[in-house]
């Protein structure tokens, strides 16, 4: 089977069997995201799929041939950190780093969701514009946990980059709905000073 | 795991054929299904993958309903337009369920068939009736504090799990379905699931190779769309029991007599199956709106229901429950 993660293609002989969490970890020395449970119950195996974050541990690599797939190893290098990598370090998002992996690739899905205003459980409206708030962070993220309790952190480093990130996409919108949006992103990021 | 056979169905007629060819089961998102077969509590001999077939789609049906691909994923269903304005119920049960990750590969179709949670079935070792008939259902005597009360029987006491099975069934949703002979039924949500009885490894009317294909939702109603869930975390865990509610206020009543013209109700956590009374619903439009009144539908609605032990807080939170979100809709008409 084909597979393509992180840019690069893959030709793979392996076991029916083999979830993507295996291909990467066991196959090709991608030991970034991580068996934390093995059931979809804990999120350090969180990788990308075509843009959508995904427990790596529930899914089998031969049904994700075509597929692009990203793993923490393709969002930055240490020489390159992507800036949610820098907010987790400037923030203290992590201790062991054991679900670290795990949380970077959710949060870059949880930004991109957010782009798409999808709203959460939290969310006062199903409909409507969606705020950025800790609240909606932490619902967000609630798939991805973390025995170091850094949770605190971490929810203060992706609301920080998911802020940035919606503020710099209304900059470049034409669109004058998007400019109210860009106002209440820019009352969040004033509530946090 | 044991090891399978793997297909990959590029036509919904072609994955029934499949299907019945060669045994085993569909996978869609797998996110239940991967879950079970590593713990070898399904092992199918062949897995026919159904997670590219074109039913990926969500569109309106001539009466003005809604019609759902089996492969929406719960994410996107959640997210949808039309379902946030016409059908927020849905999409709010789509959001208590489950984690991002796991909303983004969960099918619609997927969804309706998850297994239970229950301790016993999820344990390989246990007795449990559901998966082996006749060993017993340790449940009862056991470890019971998140099955149902309502709907069991003296074999299993298995609650469904799903959040967006109680939203659709609230709403009066169908299931169209593929046979592998090419024709096809639709399956009112009601008529879906099976109560345990003596055969609880039976759950759904489903026939070997019959594929979900869509969820057809009725024309929109009037009325306030919620879905409450309480449970022992804020994200990310499953009922102690969920209300889908749909509750329209008639208009101009006064303070004094304020009536229900139409509500539409369903019940998470607490059922074999998502469980809908349609007695309650009656009896909540035919009189004036008040606690009393309340008191009566609940007391209707869980005149049948049993606890196992663990479980027989969930009658009285069913009660408070239902009173409260009633006491909500009423308050939320008058402002």
């Amino acid at each position: 089977m084909k597979l393509t993660i992180n840019q690069k293609s893959y030709e793979l002989d392996v076991d029916i069997r083999t979830t993507v969490l295996d291909v990467c970890r066991e196959h090709l020395g991608l030991t970034g995201p991580k068996k934390g449970c093995d059931h979809g119950q804990c999120g350090a195996c969180t990788v990308l799929i075509n843009g959508r974050r995904i427990n790596s541990c529930l899914t089998l690599a031969v049904m994700h041939e075509g597929d692009e797939i990203t793993t923490v190893e393709g969002l930055g290098t240490p020489e390159q950190l992507s800036p949610l990598q820098v907010a987790f370090i400037d923030e203290d998002a992590f201790q062991c780093g054991y679900c670290t992996s795990g949380q970077l690739c959710s949060a870059v899905g949880v930004i991109d969701e957010l782009k798409h205003n999808w709203p959460s459980h939290v969310s006062p409206h199903v409909e409507g514009h969606i705020d950025i708030t800790d609240a909606e962070i932490a619902e967000r993220m609630s798939g991805n946990i973390c025995r170091c309790a850094a949770y605190p952190n971490i929810v203060r480093a992706v609301k920080r980059i998911a802020v940035q990130t919606l503020c710099d996409e209304q900059k470049s919108h034409p669109n004058p709905r998007a400019r109210n949006t860009k106002k209440s992103v820019m009352v969040q990021a004033e509530e946090q000073v | 795991m044991k090891t399978f056979a793997y297909y990959r169905a590029e036509q919904p007629q072609q994955a029934s054929h499949l299907l019945a060819s060669h045994s085993g089961k569909f996978i869609a998102g797998g996110t239940n299904l991967l879950d079970l077969m590593k713990l070898q509590l399904e092992t199918p001999i062949a897995l026919v993958d159904i997670s590219r077939l074109p039913l990926t789609d969500i569109e309106k049906t001539p009466d003005g309903g809604l019609k759902i691909g089996a492969m929406v994923t719960n994410s996107d269903l959640a997210a949808d337009a039309q379902i946030r304005k016409y059908y927020p119920v849905l999409s709010k049960a789509l959001l208590a369920g489950a984690s991002g990750q796991l909303r983004n590969k969960a099918s619609t179709g997927g969804n309706l068939l998850q297994r239970t949670r229950c301790y016993y079935f999820y344990a390989p070792d246990s007795a449990c009736n559901k998966r082996k008939p006749g060993s017993g259902c340790p449940a009862l005597a056991g470890k019971n504090r998140m099955l149902a009360i309502l709907g069991i029987s003296e074999h299993c006491i298995a609650q469904h799990p799903s959040d967006m099975a109680v939203a659709l069934r609230a709403l009066g949703a169908s299931v169209q379905t593929q046979l592998a002979d090419g024709a096809s039924r639709q399956i009112d949500l009601a008529d879906f699931y099976l109560k345990p009885e003596d055969h609880p490894e039976r759950e759904t009317v489903l026939a070997h190779g019959e594929l979900i294909t869509h969820v057809i939702l009725p024309p929109p109603v009037a009325g306030q769309q919620t879905y409450k869930k309480i449970r022992d975390r804020a994200s990310y865990a499953f009922a102690l029991t969920s209300l889908a509610m749909i509750a329209e206020v008639k208009a101009g009543s006064s303070i004094d007599e304020q009536r229900f013209n139409h509500v539409q109700l369903a019940f998470g956590g607490i059922g074999v199956m998502p469980w809908r009374n349609p007695a309650v619903e009656q009896l909540l439009t035919s009189q004036p709106a008040n606690h009393a009144l309340f008191h009566a539908a609940a007391d209707l609605l869980l005149q049948d229901a049993k606890g196992s032990g663990e479980n027989d807080f969930k009658i009285s939170l069913t009660r408070r429950l239902l009173v409260s979100a009633l006491s909500d809709a009423l308050k939320g008409a008058l402002s």
